[in-house]
């Protein structure tokens, strides 16, 4: 027995030999790629079910429950019933781009997890622009939903792929100021070392002197992703469904996908850059040692948890904001309160007030 | 005074936060859904069902095709054709209701004088092929015989409000 | 053919197919799109030679913001493509004559061709950088030290830009009605609706 595994072993290891050097560091990361992106697919479908089985109870009732033990099967068969469908394309719409259309959606929500530390470390690619590179990725994704909406000759989906152009365009101007507030406070723009930056327990996160931005990144974090209150793009009542309003079957699915995997994104990113990511919240309170005080990939997970219930949350809480309504609150509210505070952390730093002050004072 | 007020108000996220609450709240309150195959709500005596014709006890239909209950019919779903029969009572040939027009709303059991015409407590019923919708004098015929107890009881439930 | 090599060609055939897409799709709207893939792999190259600041600000400026906005205003146009199309050859040595000549600049920018300079093999004679390496931060320090006058000058501009274009554009028109939500949201009953207590009158 033990001479087989050793067989196999071997013989795995000569083929791994056989591939040139380049190709095998290709073959890591394709490796690596899979290893995060699979985990993200089976939490992007669980989200949905996370959604329905939460908003159902908060309107007192208790969402799906047929569909295996407790409906956890309930994604896979949603799954399986939209991948049999068909994906119908109408007549005078364009066709490469209406199918090129949730392929653009899905792939700056998935490119973007590049960049995520997941913990001490555990990161595809550690490059020092990583806040800039997830910021351009999540600015891109918004040509999915525009081209859909074009592509589709339909009025309803023009209307939606306009709103969500000025709206995207308009939060993603708070959001990148709101970034601006984070890169001042630790001095980099690589993500490891803004987590690293934030050490030292509770106290020492971002989101204390960072408080404003925090809830302006956020909001317009929910606002980016076209999640209640502000989904003026599907905006049921007034446009049927917005930009898929014309998409079935698997397209119709990956438009989801991307919607919900940039739930996720958003939310280990708040974590990231507000709360530490992987730093236990009870670092310095319990004895050196212990578990809780240590820091791990789950601290990271948990938090992005509450960051995804909360997106949920909303949904279930908020009416949908009127468009003038987005609007106002993008760029006369957001984009002045950033700036403001923008200057105020300035003041800080410059007089050394805030938790930064050591570390930034050698940069 | 009151702008500083609100000032504050809108951004410390005040209602937001309430409104957070109370779906928070409800998060947790015990859940009201009915689990419908294994559970079932209690029925009114009065509820209206798939429809039925009654007979008397000793099995003569009490049908006397006076056409009252096609007349009520805001729907103009009812059909009836009436004969003489060999005893010389009037009789219908033919009593359809389209199930696709009643909109059940009870007025022919209201208007039937003898009771014949009842909706029953009937609520799971499906139609495989066109055509099969039309309930036929049979079938009606059927159902009541079927359900007769329960349909009695029905009555004698509500009568006492009548 | 290392992958190095291998991503380079790919991305510059992308970028070479992609900007010939641009001048010769008859829709506008694939046009715009050509341009944003023009946009991405030139920035891909970027990041290829170590400059990733500014291909990831390329990206996030002109693929993010700019080309949404171009996309936006293209989409709107009912534009007669037939009508469009006319003249193509006329215009052809014109166009040329400017292409040429912004050839010509680059090259004289550039420097000598050769394939020193241009190519994938001009990717190995770039100055290599060590992990540590930080393009934004480079950046930074030059924008921030030599540059900092042009800098602000140009950050200036830019804001007497904007301004102008919204001074430009702002009209109020009388006659449309407008809705001020900060009013609306501090709207009470009380200031809407007045209860007034009357006694009951029999009229006779």
């Amino acid at each position: 027995m033990n001479e087989m595994i050793d067989n196999l072993l071997t013989t795995g290891l000569e083929i791994w030999n056989w591939f040139p050097a380049d190709w095998q560091t290709l073959l890591l990361i394709l490796g690596k790629i899979i290893l995060i992106l699979v985990p993200l697919m089976i939490c992007v479908a669980y989200i949905t079910y996370a959604e329905r089985k939460i908003i159902g109870y908060m309107q007192i009732r208790i969402g799906p429950n047929r569909v295996g033990p407790r409906g956890w099967l309930q994604p896979i068969a949603d799954a399986m019933k939209l991948l049999f469908k068909e994906v119908i394309i109408p007549t005078k719409s364009d066709k490469y781009l209406f199918l090129i259309a949730p392929v653009l959606a899905i792939m700056p929500a998935l490119a973007a997890w590049a960049v995520i530390p997941f913990d001490r470390g555990v990161v595809l690619t550690d490059v020092n622009a990583g806040l800039l590179y997830v910021l351009a990725l999540t600015s891109i994704g918004v040509y999915g939903v525009i081209i859909a909406g074009w592509a589709s000759n339909s009025k309803y989906a023009i209307l939606s792929s306009l709103r969500v152009g000025a709206q995207i365009v308009a939060y993603e101007i708070a959001m990148g100021f709101a970034l601006v507030g984070v890169v001042m406070a630790s001095g980099s723009l690589n993500m490891s070392d803004i987590v690293e930056g934030q050490a030292g327990g509770m106290s020492s996160w971002y989101i204390w002197p960072l408080l404003p931005l925090f809830f302006v990144y956020f909001i317009s974090g929910v606002a980016e992703t076209n999640r209640a209150p502000f989904d003026v793009a599907e905006g049921e009542s007034e446009i049927v469904a917005g930009f898929h309003v014309e998409y079935s079957g698997m397209a119709f699915a990956v438009f989801f996908l991307a919607e919900y995997a940039n739930i996720i994104l958003i939310s280990s990113l708040t974590a990231l850059l507000f709360l530490g990511g992987w730093l236990s919240p009870f670092e310095g309170l319990v004895e050196a040692g212990h578990w809780l005080g240590a820091s791990s990939f789950f601290w990271f997970f948990a938090k992005a948890c509450f960051f995804a219930f909360c997106f949920l949350w909303f949904r279930a809480t908020f009416p949908r904001y009127r468009y003038d309504q987005i609007m106002r609150l993008g760029w006369k509210v957001f984009i002045p309160v950033t700036i403001v505070w923008l200057f105020v952390e300035g003041l800080m730093i410059v007089a050394e007030v805030g938790p930064w002050a050591a570390s930034t004072g050698a940069v | 005074m009151s702008a500083i007020k609100h000032f504050i108000k809108s951004f410390s996220f005040w209602e937001l936060l309430q409104g957070l609450a109370v779906t928070g709240k409800y998060l947790f309150a015990p859940k009201i859904t009915v689990q419908y195959p294994e559970e079932r709500t209690p029925m009114s005596p009065r509820f209206r069902g798939l429809h039925a014709q009654r007979r008397y006890a000793n099995g003569e239909e009490r049908c006397i095709a006076c056409k009252m209950c096609e007349a009520v019919c805001p729907a103009l779903a009812i059909t009836i054709d009436s004969e003489e029969r060999e005893d010389g009572t009037r009789r219908t040939t033919r009593y359809d209701i389209d199930l696709f027009k009643c909109i059940y709303c009870g007025f022919c059991e209201e208007a039937c004088p003898v009771d014949a015409i009842v909706e029953t407590h009937i609520f799971e019923y499906h139609f495989e092929e066109h055509g099969t919708q039309i309930m036929t004098k049979e079938k009606l015929l059927e159902i009541g015989d079927k359900y007769e107890a329960e349909i009695a009881a029905n009555k004698q439930a509500d009568a006492a409000y009548r | 053919m290392t992958i190095t090599d291998f991503l380079f060609f790919a991305f510059a055939g992308a970028t070479i197919m992609a900007a010939l897409g641009v001048v010769t799709s008859r829709n506008p709207v694939h046009s715009a799109l050509f341009l944003v893939l023009t946009f991405f792999s030139c920035s891909a190259i970027w990041l290829m030679l170590e400059a990733e600041f500014l291909a990831i600000t390329l990206v996030l400026v002109y693929v993010g913001a700019v080309m949404v906005l171009f996309l936006f205003v293209v989409m709107m146009l009912d534009i007669n493509v037939a009508k469009m199309r006319e003249g193509f050859v006329s215009y052809l040595p014109i166009g040329g004559l400017f292409a040429f000549l912004m050839l010509a600049v680059m090259v004289y920018v550039v420097g000598p061709v050769g394939p020193d300079v241009m190519g994938a093999a001009a990717l190995d004679n770039a100055v290599q950088h060590g992990p540590e390496y930080s393009n934004t931060e480079e950046l930074g320090k030059i924008l921030y030290t030599d540059y900092v006058l042009a800098f602000e000058i140009a950050a200036i501009i830019l804001l007497v830009a904007i301004i102008a274009a919204i001074a430009l554009t702002l009209r109020r028109r009388p006659t449309t009605k407008y809705q001020t939500p900060s009013k609306q949201i501090k709207v009470k009953s009380a200031d809407r609706l007045k209860v007034i207590k009357s006694d009951a009158e029999v009229l006779k």
